[in-house]
């Protein structure tokens, strides 16, 4: 029942994916994450127009179990905010990497360099 | 619940059939227990336990047999309830409580024999309990406490189907077991106690078994269970259930700051039996009332407000949650805590800090849940 893991993203040891286009790319947690977390219930996330750096905290995200900080992959700023998340926080659950929390505008596009690829990922979390 | 363990944790007979099944375990009060299961989760166990059968493992509990000739007037003057209403084969819930009417823990107390008490405590608490019982029934003349602990598995099978799972495995009549009361008898040809009594808000039985035999009768109850799609529950399970029945949890609701009037369990004191520990503040806070109440809150914004975050009346830090989840059968972040007793009555708005944030709560009564019979 594991989702898989899409060769797309990047991946964070935190445990965020994010899928890049351009200059932006679209943030949740991975799949081995909310297993972790078990059933979530509740997700606060930032402002349009925050600004994050890399590994900066930008949320939390709660489960019946417990309480976790989201963190930025990237640095730069919140564009978009999946606002409707708020009232399905159990989507993170059934489709954890399509349940995107934000849009980050990369102010250092070669940052994502320092991600790990998929590969990369699976391994750290087997 | 909380205290530190140093030394290696301590393990259920059922420890290795839980590993094997994947199952995820955490220390808890210096056991190694499941949290939940694979193929289950907090959520999915707790509606099991709610519409259809879940099975625990509460090894981990502690028994501590009293007895003696003056074995009932012993447990009279170590626990708040009144034990003389027992009959043979009769339970009740109770409080272990010190002398300013606080609890050193909470229990339940089964009458095995006229002079013969079985008491099931807190698997953190059993050596502190145990050496408490030890002074405390010296001067209420010929009775000697046991720990009993390792002599017993106790396996929990709880839901509406409970009783339609356990039959198929014993010759005793489960029909004829009402609520806190028990039986001796056969469970998959083990040497068991059967009681009507557990930890969730539902109907049910816990099993007290010889320890090497545990495994037999988990594994027998699992099978029996497979047509209603009995699943093994974890801690978690077993927390958003007591908790969305409003059983009050020792280490969080209740502890040795908290009185059992504060906590609202009055009905656990025998106001009427001759003096026990804890009775004059008892008495006196009956009669003139307690500066702080236990309530039931549900949450009002978005939020799980948890153990320990501050409770605000407008601007003032007023009080304490002491427990809170969302709880997976009514849906609802519920909790409770203590407020000054002028703000606990239901309907009462407050506020709680969750993480920095202000989130607003309403007083609701207890419990929360409650089954339809």
């Amino acid at each position: 029942m594991a989702a898989a893991y899409p060769a797309g993203f990047k991946y964070t040891k935190d445990h965020e994916w994010i899928d890049l286009a351009g200059d932006r790319g679209k943030v949740g947690i991975t799949d081995y994450a909310q297993q972790q977390l078990g059933d979530v219930v509740y997700v606060e996330l930032p402002e349009v127009g925050a600004k994050l750096k890399q590994g900066q905290s930008f949320g939390t995200i709660e489960s019946v179990k417990a309480v976790s900080e989201l963190y930025s992959p990237v640095t730069g700023e919140v564009v978009e905010v999946n606002a409707p998340l708020k009232d399905k926080p159990e989507s993170v659950n059934a489709d954890p990497h399509g349940s995107w929390m934000v849009v980050i505008k990369l102010t250092n596009p070669s940052e994502a360099g320092s991600l790990l690829d998929a590969a990369q990922y699976q391994d750290l979390i087997k | 619940m909380e205290q530190a363990t140093e030394a290696p944790l301590k393990k259920t007979p059922l420890n290795a059939r839980h590993r094997a099944s994947g199952a995820k375990m955490v220390p808890f009060a210096g056991w190694d227990m499941p949290v939940e299961y694979a193929g289950g989760g907090v959520t999915a166990e707790h509606m099991a336990v709610r519409t259809r059968a879940g099975l625990f493992d509460v090894s981990h509990m502690g028994e501590i047999e009293i007895a003696g000739k003056d074995a009932l007037a012993a447990v009279q003057r170590i626990s708040s309830n009144d034990a003389s209403k027992l009959q043979v084969g009769q339970a009740q819930y109770s409080g272990l409580l010190t002398p300013q009417g606080t609890f050193v823990d909470d229990l339940l107390v089964y009458r095995l024999a006229p002079s013969h008490f079985l008491l099931v405590v807190n698997a953190g608490n059993i050596p502190g309990d145990y050496a408490w019982m030890v002074e405390n029934i010296k001067p209420a003349g010929d009775a000697v406490a046991v720990d009993a602990s390792s002599r017993y598995a106790l396996i929990a099978v709880q839901g509406p189907q409970a009783q339609s799972v356990l039959q198929q495995l014993t010759g005793v009549d489960l029909a004829s077991i009402k609520y806190y009361w028990f039986a001796h008898g056969e469970v998959a040809s083990v040497r068991a106690t059967i009681s009507r009594t557990g930890y969730t808000g539902e109907d049910g039985f816990e099993i007290f078994v010889p320890p090497q035999s545990a495994d037999r009768v988990w594994q027998a109850l699992l099978e029996a269970g497979k047509s209603v799609d009995i699943m093994p529950c974890g801690l978690g399970a077993r927390d958003t259930l007591r908790l969305e029945a409003s059983m009050r949890l020792y280490g969080n609701d209740i502890d040795d700051t908290t009185t059992a009037l504060e906590a609202d369990l009055g009905w656990i004191v025998g106001w009427k039996k001759d003096d026990f520990i804890g009775a004059a503040p008892l008495r006196e806070q009956k009669a003139n009332g307690t500066k702080r109440k236990i309530v039931g809150f549900e949450m009002l914004d978005r939020g799980i407000a948890r153990h320990g975050y501050d409770a605000y009346i407008g601007d003032t830090k007023a009080g304490i949650v002491t427990s809170g989840t969302q709880t997976p059968f009514l849906k609802k972040s519920v909790g409770m805590a203590y407020l000054p007793a002028e703000h606990s009555a239901v309907d009462t708005e407050f506020d709680i800090d969750i993480r920095g944030r202000r989130t607003r709560a309403r007083v609701i009564p207890m419990p929360f849940y409650k089954r339809q019979k």
